[in-house]
């Protein structure tokens, strides 16, 4: 049936959430005829059921989710490798992968990204290559072969005609960034290119190739690999290596469906809100894959306490843990005697309020009713 | 190269600056100080886009995959 303005704006108004406003409104409209009288009997129902499954003030919530998402985790490979289909891109999974997101590393131990592109690219094979090919870091060693004459003294560069024209890079120009890399003479004539170190000795021969290696002649710093691959009827590039900032800018890249696992960098680039984000879908997806269900209001539990301050703070001895404010909580964490002597040197006391420090003295934990004080009043004072 | 706004990737939600008379009706709605709420630095690319400043507060319009849409709030620190 159809909703009189009346009702919309009654349910608009309530104090639900705005999923349950959506389902009770189409559950409404699906029901063949309702009366004013039990529309106002549903809305209370609902409302009252909400109230229900609301969790309860004092409830340990934080406990709840540790368990929540450890006790799946036990059950976790744990060392797991995992190929992303054909194009052999390895990404850590399984539990070091957890552990890695919970930890807050700086650098994951597999840094991929995952570089959707705008349509007009997404749809063509060969553009879409190109927008590879351009991000990928090419070093000398993609477009020819090096080589020492240590007769000469020299290194010489052979470049091959085909994977330069691949890579869309002139002798010219790679002659131009070795030169500014290395701060060397460049001797540049058609496809061969030769450089000699400062000091003919063979020492600085060698080394002088290492650096020539080393060097990034096009693309992106950092981005070993980019393979393509086919999801849907759109292509999507998957690299090794990351580096957000600077794809995101890149002709032909998509920068609002781009995204990296390296969650510090999406910190940087998009700020905290996308990184809490980034969390709850690393963290719930490293699950999924496992076949764990957990419930995504734990991760987002963590994910909310792992971001509240600003930046991304691990949960544990230098993060969450650690800046707890009792000694014994955190004594009772990780290295216990160095909090208790820090403690005992700057004369802390421990006011007993969390879980795991009257846990540790053998009092009722204040949660739940234990939480709950009663203060009396001495009779006199009642009656005056 | 192309600038392209934080607050259009899909992991970015949307952030709006309260006004101070917003603000101080936020913080007697929650009956909390402005300390007491989370914290997000003025350094953070999407506070910077959307010009807040130290001591200022933040909304944020979260995509909740439980209320689909749930609100929060940040109080922007140096």
């Amino acid at each position: 049936m159809k909703l009189p303005d009346a009702w919309l704006k009654r349910i608009e108004d309530l104090d639900l959430p705005v999923s349950l406003k959506d389902a009770l409104k189409s559950g409404l409209e699906e029901a063949e005829s309702v009366t004013e009288e039990q529309f106002e009997r549903i809305i209370k129902e609902v409302v009252e059921d909400y109230e229900h499954a609301k969790v309860e003030p004092c409830e340990a919530v934080g406990v709840v989710a540790a368990q929540s998402i450890g006790e799946p985790g036990t059950q976790m490979t744990m060392r797991t490798f995992h190929y992303a289909g054909v194009a052999e891109i390895n990404v850590t999974l399984g539990l070091p992968r957890l552990i890695e997101i919970v930890d807050a590393r700086k650098i994951p131990s597999t840094p991929t990204m995952t570089i959707r592109l705008l349509p007009e690219y997404a749809s063509d094979r060969d553009m879409a290559r190109e927008v590879a090919w351009a991000i990928e870091a090419t070093s000398i060693l993609h477009l020819g072969s090096i080589a020492t004459d240590l007769a000469e003294m020299n290194v010489v560069i052979e470049l091959n005609e085909d994977a330069m024209a691949q890579r869309k890079i002139t002798a010219e120009e790679v002659a131009e960034k070795l030169r500014d890399a290395t701060g060397l003479a460049v001797d540049q004539n058609g496809n061969t290119i030769i450089m000699a170190p400062e000091e003919p000795s063979y020492r600085e021969l060698l080394q002088l190739v290492e650096r020539i290696k080393k060097v990034t002649l096009k693309g992106v710093d950092g981005i070993k690999r980019v393979v393509i691959r086919k999801e849907g009827d759109e292509y999507v590039l998957y690299t090794e290596g990351s580096s957000l900032k600077e794809v995101l800018e890149f002709e032909g890249v998509d920068p609002t469906r781009t995204k990296t696992n390296n969650i510090n960098e999406i910190c940087e680039v998009l700020g905290i809100e996308a990184a809490r984000n980034a969390i709850i879908n690393e963290a719930t997806e490293t699950l999924r894959e496992q076949g764990l269900q957990v419930d995504v209001r734990h991760i987002m539990l963590v994910a909310d306490i792992m971001t509240c301050d600003g930046d991304v703070k691990q949960i544990g001895r230098h993060g969450v843990s650690g800046e707890k404010a009792s000694v014994l909580a955190r004594a009772a964490f990780e290295v216990t005697v160095n909090h208790i002597l820090d403690a005992a040197i700057r004369g802390d006391v421990d006011d007993l309020k969390g879980v795991t420090e009257n846990v540790i003295v053998g009092q009722p934990i204040q949660l739940g009713t234990g939480d709950v004080q009663l203060v009396a009043k001495r009779i006199d004072e009642v009656v005056r | 190269m192309k600038r392209f706004a934080v607050q259009d990737h899909e992991l970015v939600p949307e952030h709006i600056l309260l006004t101070p008379e917003e603000a101080q009706q936020v913080l007697m709605q929650y009956g909390v100080e402005a300390r007491h709420l989370p914290k997000i630095h003025v350094t953070d690319p999407v506070a910077k886009e959307i010009g807040a400043k130290v001591g200022d507060i933040i909304k944020i319009k979260r995509k909740s995959p439980t209320a689909k849409e749930s609100i929060f709030y940040r109080l922007v620190i140096d």
